[in-house]
């Protein structure tokens, strides 16, 4: 089954060099971060976390939505996701890694991380999120391996994978809730200790995966032959509308109890996201770009003639992922740190090395969904071929 | 191997524990008074055998400390005995003990009308050592915990893997961590105690390396005012208690439920 991803043509061996380039370059300056320590990043002693982290917990929304392909499919026997299950399920094992990736990146020890295991500590959300991210990399691995191995074989999936499906819809709405609770528990980050942190990363993440696939599905039709065909694209595209519109919703709720009720240590957070606090403005740019992303989405996305239209849908689904890439893989963490627990305002913006380290993994990502979906479009069309 | 270490450090401390008890001495209380006199040098004979208590902790009187405006002893002791590096770059600071400004220290409880001296002022801060400490809680690999014998919430600098999760969590910003190899930026290293690597949390460990050996904590030593007395709380006869009782006290961000072993005279 492998070997499918050896044979290509010439765009797929230049995407798939133009890929390790930027690994490389990733990799040199990993390699300088390792030996230097994280002090090349932009984090300080206030803002601990920022852009690794932050880019692990956008990408665990987008493995766990992988789940909202496989539902319909397995549990309500939604046929026309026949196609695009196994897409969602190999994006899902990208992500996994990726967000593996970025913890690894972020470690100030990595070679100590094994600690994890050898002294668990079962009161440290990160020990549960990093069993549950593990589970659902293995689960996923396992069922896309064995449901395409049967296709390939004409056969049908074997009985015993069926329940390890199942399990795998609870597994992924669990491996994003677990990463809210790494958040949303804190006793020194007001901004994060909110009861719908964990439904909102759901909202965000049920919108951006499905903007990503119907992207990745319109792209597969344009590159190669492959055509997953209308209805589930345009049923992802139902999804994302529905859970770009709940997002906001979430959104909105959070604004109001934090700016209403009018604490201090509440309000700032969002004072320095949106407006900036005095001459600290780095993220307001971005938030503000955020939501009128967000806006000018749902404006398509709701109309449904709009969102009937493929080029249309493209241009909106960029936007849904635009937006709540940069509402958390920007805006989410490093809010949190700012300003700090004695009020002081200290900004974080991520280093050179820090962006580039950062799109190695993501090259990383794409290299592994790249190769993966080459394998199952290969298998899918040898079975044409016979 | 983490675990043996610490099973050991334990079983030290448990001897230690038993031997003093064979010779009590108290360090802090004066049985034979019930006057408690706050201005006796506060270092205790150094006869080397381990300071013990259930549960330690400090006092700070701003009264007094604020009286030596712009006093750092408190801040060059501490550094200087653990081998604390210096940064030029903010970003890349580690402090131990360090002295806030009133508004940041006291988050909560200022306002701007304040009498001018304590508004203006900068009072010194450090791990609070809390009862129930949020670092704790959320270290994934037990590198840092609290001490069961006397309740000092210590690291384990060759466990910590660098995740940066209990610097997230303390409300009180009292963790650094290692940025750059700290090594090259420590002015005289004391071989005394161990330098840290890059890539791992340090703080205050209430002097635990001094303690066992007879010590006080090198900040309590260091301070020409007196201002931060050190004692354990489960002792009736401690000093720390009698201050506590003579003197209205506040602690930091105590609505947040770590109870901060830190208390300050107002
Ligand atoms: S002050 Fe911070 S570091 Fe110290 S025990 Fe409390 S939470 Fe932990
Ligand atoms: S940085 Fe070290 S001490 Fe802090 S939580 Fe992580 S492993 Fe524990």
């Amino acid at each position: 089954m492998i070997e499918k991803a050896l044979y290509g043509d010439k765009k797929y061996w230049g995407w798939l060099i133009l890929l390790g380039a930027v690994i490389g370059v990733g990799t040199f300056f990993y390699l300088r971060q390792f030996s230097e320590g994280l002090g090349i990043t932009g984090l300080s002693r206030d803002v601990t976390w920022g852009f690794y982290i932050a880019q692990f917990t956008f990408l665990v929304g987008v493995a766990a939505s992988a789940v909202m392909v496989v539902l319909p499919y397995y549990l309500h026997n939604y046929k026309a996701f026949g196609k695009i299950t196994i897409l969602g399920e190999f994006l899902a094992i990208g992500s996994v890694t990726m967000c593996m990736l970025f913890i690894f990146v972020d470690m100030g020890q990595p070679f100590r991380i094994l600690n994890v295991f050898l002294h668990p500590s079962p009161s440290s959300p990160m020990f549960w999120d990093t069993i549950a991210l593990s589970g659902y990399l293995g689960i996923n691995a396992l069922v896309a391996a064995v449901t395409l191995s049967a296709e390939r074989k004409a056969v049908a999936p074997p009985k015993w994978i069926k329940p390890i499906i199942i399990l795998s819809i609870p597994w992924a709405v669990s491996i994003h809730t677990v990463t809210a609770f790494l958040y949303a528990g804190l006793v020194a980050r007001p901004f994060w200790m909110t009861a719908v942190l964990a439904p909102r990363f759901l909202a965000s993440a049920f919108a951006a995966g499905p903007a990503l696939l119907i992207l990745l599905c319109l792209l597969l039709k344009k590159l190669t032959k492959f055509d997953v065909g209308k209805e589930p694209i345009e049923k992802l595209a139902v999804i994302t509308t529905y859970a770009m519109c709940i997002n906001v919703f979430l959104v909105l709720m959070e604004l109001f109890t934090g700016l209403y009720s009018d604490i201090p240590e509440h309000v700032s957070h969002f004072q320095y996201m949106f407006m900036g606090i005095g001459e600290h403005t780095f993220l307001m740019p971005w938030m503000w770009a955020s939501i009128i992303l967000a806006v000018f989405s749902l404006v398509m996305l709701l109309v449904p003639k709009l969102r009937r239209n493929h080029t249309v849908l493209a241009v909106a689904s960029v936007a849904v992922f635009m937006s709540l890439w940069i509402d958390k893989g920007m805006g989410l963490i490093i809010t949190g740190f700012v300003p700090n627990p004695m009020g002081a305002v200290v900004e974080y913006s991520p280093t050179m090395p820090e962006v580039m380290i950062t799109l190695g993994v993501y090259a990383v990502g794409a290299l592994l969904v790249t190769v993966l979906y080459k394998i199952a479009l290969g298998v899918r069309r040898q079975l044409l071929d016979h | 191997m983490g675990i043996d270490r610490r099973k050991f450090i334990k079983a030290s401390g448990l001897a230690a524990l038993g031997l003093v008890s064979a010779a009590p001495v108290r360090l802090f209380g004066q049985h034979d008074s019930n006057m408690v006199d706050t201005t006796t040098p506060a270092s205790p004979p150094s006869d080397g055998k381990p300071l013990v208590g259930n549960r330690w902790a400090m006092i700070v009187d701003l009264k007094k400390c604020l009286h030596e405006e712009g006093c750092t002893d408190c801040v060059a002791a501490c550094h200087l005995t653990h081998n604390v590096p210096k940064f030029d770059n903010p970003k890349d600071e580690i402090k131990w003990i360090w002295k806030e400004g009133f508004h940041g220290a006291f988050h909560e409880l200022g306002h701007k009308h304040l009498e001018e001296h304590i508004l203006h002022s900068h009072v010194p801060v450090m791990c609070n050592h809390c009862d129930s400490p949020p670092c704790v809680k959320v270290c994934p690999t037990q590198a840092t915990w609290k001490r069961e014998q006397d309740g000092i919430v210590m690291m384990d600098w060759h466990r910590c893997i660098g995740c940066r999760y209990c610097m997230a969590a303390c409300p009180y910003g009292s963790r650094s961590f290692n940025w750059r190899d700290p090594r090259p930026h420590i002015d005289k290293i004391d071989p005394n105690f161990p330098t840290r690597e890059r890539g791992v949390v340090e703080k205050c460990t209430f002097c635990d390396e001094r303690l066992a050996v007879g010590k006080l904590p090198s900040c309590v030593e260091a301070c020409k005012a007196k201002a931060l007395v050190f004692g354990d709380l489960e002792d009736a006869e401690s000093e720390v208690r009698a201050l506590l009782a003579e003197h209205y006290t506040i602690r930091r961000k105590p609505g947040l439920g770590t109870n901060p072993e830190i208390y300050y005279i107002v």
